[in-house]
């Protein structure tokens, strides 16, 4: 039960990275691959109806992990304090951002709602790498589960190579959603934009899963070497696809060399935190497996079709003039 | 400050501040769906503009709604770890319950309404509005189920010293959930139609544009208003009934009630310091026995005071605080048991007050409208404008009293339930270092203070701009009903 748990937390994990994953990187290229109004207005159009329900991935993610394993909810996040302040205040920057950028005809009003849509994505992406890559790297806690030393603990080299990877693979991620969603000269830019950062954006996340587990990055090579392959060839479907599957590849490859870990203790094997230690009763887990079993398949369904409803590339002709 | 003054402060301002979005969000979307029913079952264009209006001013709200609520899911583990652990095998399950739920379907089907005016069938798009209202409403319940366990703890037993969920039914049919829910959405609605009145109300002063619009509104808000607070009072008074039961101390601090009488009058007004421990001396204008029925639907019966439940707590949950480096200064220190008695007499008649004042004022609208009249006093708008704050501050005094009322305790003990599930909101804190909450309080409150400008000034943007600043704008092929 425990473990079900800890693959369904990962599998949130995951929904979340992919998902929210291209519209913290739309966010990010908004400079790079909106040149002016209109086609700013076309990318955050493409993740308008979506990005809101992507976010509730990471609410429940953290939720679940609240009602599955307290003492890893408890631990982490208290250990991970501040960069998780940062997180939060980067969230709900971008999230006003996205709503109130439009409501009001003036340059100086959108521009200002554009450098927090900029800097919160690039912050926000940056954290959940932190955060990630920290509960897979472990931390100085104690057998407590309390953090023993600095509140900057967080902050090491191993965690920021972390937090680089999940930036990098936001941004080539969201150029080639940018490319699958919009049409005429900005496809044209995020694909070029995409193929020439892949190399060097997406260096870390191989970095940090070879530090996590070896060769295994090998497969994730593959999978996003495909991925910018089918993007050259103008199969925006299949390469955002690959982008997902190398997503998929990379959390199974950090959750499963965490597990049966969920916190490791930097300081003493004896204390790391474990599903076995910090899993919720049995009892707690049922009641929790129902409500998802029975709850997730409809997110999916009305997630998806949210998708499909959505589903025309737009362009700059979409866009009203003022 | 120390680290749990500090993770006090802070969760005080960020769940007030909060809830100053959600009763607005909860309120405005229902009755923006039943707006936009109207529309579609008679087709009158009226019904279709109060829709985009207010739906406009709703969506300006739920953004703050959405981004300040993210901060709640985190903010438990960040600065409570000790509670959340204690806890976390109960609590967090409503919270998991409320995200996969509610919080999926209200994010996804928000995201469909805005986006979807062209693009769905217009029974469908009017679905989505249901669906997302109804689930804010799904998300207040399992919140509140989650608040009331810790005012009264049930369906659990006691394991290695943490409280163990037994019954989730329990938990979700908790008896002070089932008082609170209606009473938080009698609340929500209190807001919302405050809000329609108040808005309307200056139209109308104004000769805006589409007069109907506004007649409706305000006829609309009026009438949620008045059945809002006959469910705030019925449902209030259920609550407290209960809260003799579960929480003795907190009502009698509600009252500033000393010594235990039988029978127990009510307090409607104190002069003099309501302040421990002279509350000896607190003279007040009292209703002789109202309290007595408050209690137990019974003039002549018994209510506890405060100087007399004192010992009764300390027997049973103890004269000290263990000796604890983490209790820092309260190690080993009597436990105080009366909860800031100010707080609780102040805040229990303000909430009941500015209730009472909407209300009112609700009822003298819709008298000063009758007839399709309008005054044309200043005094007309600006009392519906004023009149808009008055069931927010009752809201947030009402929270304040029930959460302040309850300290010490943070999971307050149940006397008819499990023994020895209770704890202290001093043992509740994380081990942070005092700088990392300050850190974060000085964030949040200045980002919360920019974003509350910023929505004021779009709010009132909008209202301003009336029925014409909301209708759409055509593009070449309709593919975008609007656009970001």
């Amino acid at each position: 039960m425990e473990t079900l748990w800890f693959v369904l937390i990962a599998l949130l994990w995951l929904g979340y990275l992919f998902l929210e994953g291209f519209d913290f990187g739309v966010g990010m290229l908004l400079p790079v691959l909106g040149r002016d109004n209109a086609e700013r207005r076309v990318m955050i159009n493409t993740i308008g109806p979506v990005w809101d329900g992507n976010e509730v991935w990471l609410i429940v993610a953290i939720g679940a992990t609240f009602a599955a394993f307290p003492g890893w909810y408890a631990a982490l996040l208290s250990a991970a304090y501040l960069p998780l302040t940062l997180f939060l205040i980067a969230l709900i920057g971008r999230g006003v951002a996205f709503d109130y950028r439009g409501k009001v005809e003036s340059a100086r009003w959108r521009k200002a709602w554009d450098t927090v849509i900029i800097v919160g994505s690039w912050t926000a992406t940056l954290c959940v790498g932190l955060l990630i890559s920290t509960t897979v790297l472990g931390l100085p806690i104690d057998a407590n589960g309390d953090r023993v030393g600095s509140p900057f603990a967080a902050f090491r080299l191993d965690t920021i190579v972390g937090a680089l990877a999940f930036a990098g693979y936001a941004l080539v991620h969201g150029a080639v959603f940018t490319a699958l969603k919009t049409e005429g000269e900005i496809r044209e830019r995020a694909r070029r934009v995409a193929l020439t950062l892949a190399p060097v954006a997406l260096l870390p996340l191989i970095a940090l899963l070879a530090i996590v587990a070896g060769l295994w990055a090998g497969v994730v090579v593959l999978v996003l070497a495909a991925a910018m392959w089918r993007l050259l060839l103008n199969r925006d479907g299949q390469s955002f696809a690959l982008m997902g599957l190398a997503i998929a590849a990379s959390v199974a490859i950090l959750f499963g060399s965490l597990y049966p870990n969920v916190l490791p203790s930097t300081l003493n094997d004896a204390w790391s935190l474990t599903v076995a230690n910090t899993a919720s009763s049995p009892y707690t887990l049922q009641v929790i497996t129902w409500v998802a079993g029975f709850g997730t398949p409809a997110v999916l369904v009305y997630q998806g079709w949210t998708y499909w409803v959505f589903r025309k590339r737009i362009g700059v002709r979409h866009i009203p003039v003022h | 400050m120390d680290v749990l003054e500090l993770a006090r402060w802070q969760f005080g301002i960020t769940t007030v501040y909060h809830f100053l979005m959600v009763p607005l969000t909860i309120g405005l979307s229902l009755l923006v769906a039943g707006m936009q029913t109207a529309w579609v079952r008679t087709g009158n264009e009226r019904y279709y503009k109060m829709t985009k209006f207010w739906g406009k001013l709703l969506l300006i709200n739920f953004a703050m709604g959405v981004v300040t609520g993210i901060v709640q899911e985190f903010q438990f583990g960040m600065a409570w770890s000790a509670y959340s652990r204690f806890v976390g095998d109960v609590f967090g399950a409503p919270l998991a319950m409320e995200g996969i739920v509610a919080f999926f379907v209200e994010s996804t089907f928000l995201g469909l309404w805005i986006f979807g005016w062209d693009k769905l069938p217009k029974k469908v798009h009017l679905a989505c509005a249901w669906a997302f209202s109804l689930a804010t409403m799904a998300s207040a319940y399992f919140i509140l189920a989650a608040n009331s366990w810790m005012q009264h703890p049930v369906g659990i037993e006691l394991h290695d010293g943490r409280p163990r969920l037994t019954s989730i039914w329990a938990v979700l049919t908790n008896n002070t959930v089932l008082a609170a829910f209606p009473h938080t959405i009698a609340g929500a609605f209190a807001v919302a139609g405050a809000f329609l009145v108040g808005i309307a109300a200056w139209h109308l002063y104004k000769k805006s544009e589409e007069e109907r619009v506004w007649r409706s509104s305000l006829k609309l808000g009026t009438w949620v208003g008045v059945v809002a607070f006959a469910g705030l009072a019925i449902s209030g008074d259920l609550q407290g009934k209960l809260m003799f039961e579960q929480q003795p101390m907190k009502m009698a601090a509600a009252e500033a009630l000393c010594h235990t009488e039988q029978p127990a009058s009510f307090s409607v007004f104190a002069y003099g310091d309501v302040r421990r421990p002279d509350c000896e001396n607190v003279k007040s204008i009292t209703v002789p026995a109202l309290l007595s029925f408050l209690a137990h639907n019974d003039f002549s019966s018994e209510v506890k005071g405060i100087q007399d439940l004192v010992p009764m707590y300390q027997e049973k949950y103890g004269e000290f605080y263990p000796v604890d480096e983490r209790l820092g200064e309260l190690s080993g220190k009597p436990i105080d048991y009366v909860p800031a008695l100010p707080v609780t007499y102040w805040g229990f008649r303000l909430m009941i007050g500015f209730g009472g004042i909407s209300a009112g004022l609700g009822v003298l609208m819709l008298w000063l409208t009758r007839k399709n009249r309008t005054p044309t006093g200043w005094w007309f708008p600006a009392l519906g404008l004023a009149g808009i704050a008055t069931p927010f501050l009752a809201n947030s005094f009402g929270w304040i009293f029930t959460e302040m009322g309850r300290q010490p305790f943070v999971v307050v003990p149940n006397p008819s339930g499990v023994d020895g599930v209770w704890m202290f909101t001093a043992q509740a804190v994380s081990a942070s270092t005092p700088g990392e909450i300050l850190t974060s309080l000085i964030a949040l409150t200045t980002v919360y203070s920019v974003l509350a400008v910023v929505e004021f000034y779009l709010i009132r943007k909008y209202v301003r701009g009336g029925i014409p600043g909301v209708l759409p704008q055509k593009t070449d092929d309709g593919a975008l009903a609007f656009a970001y």
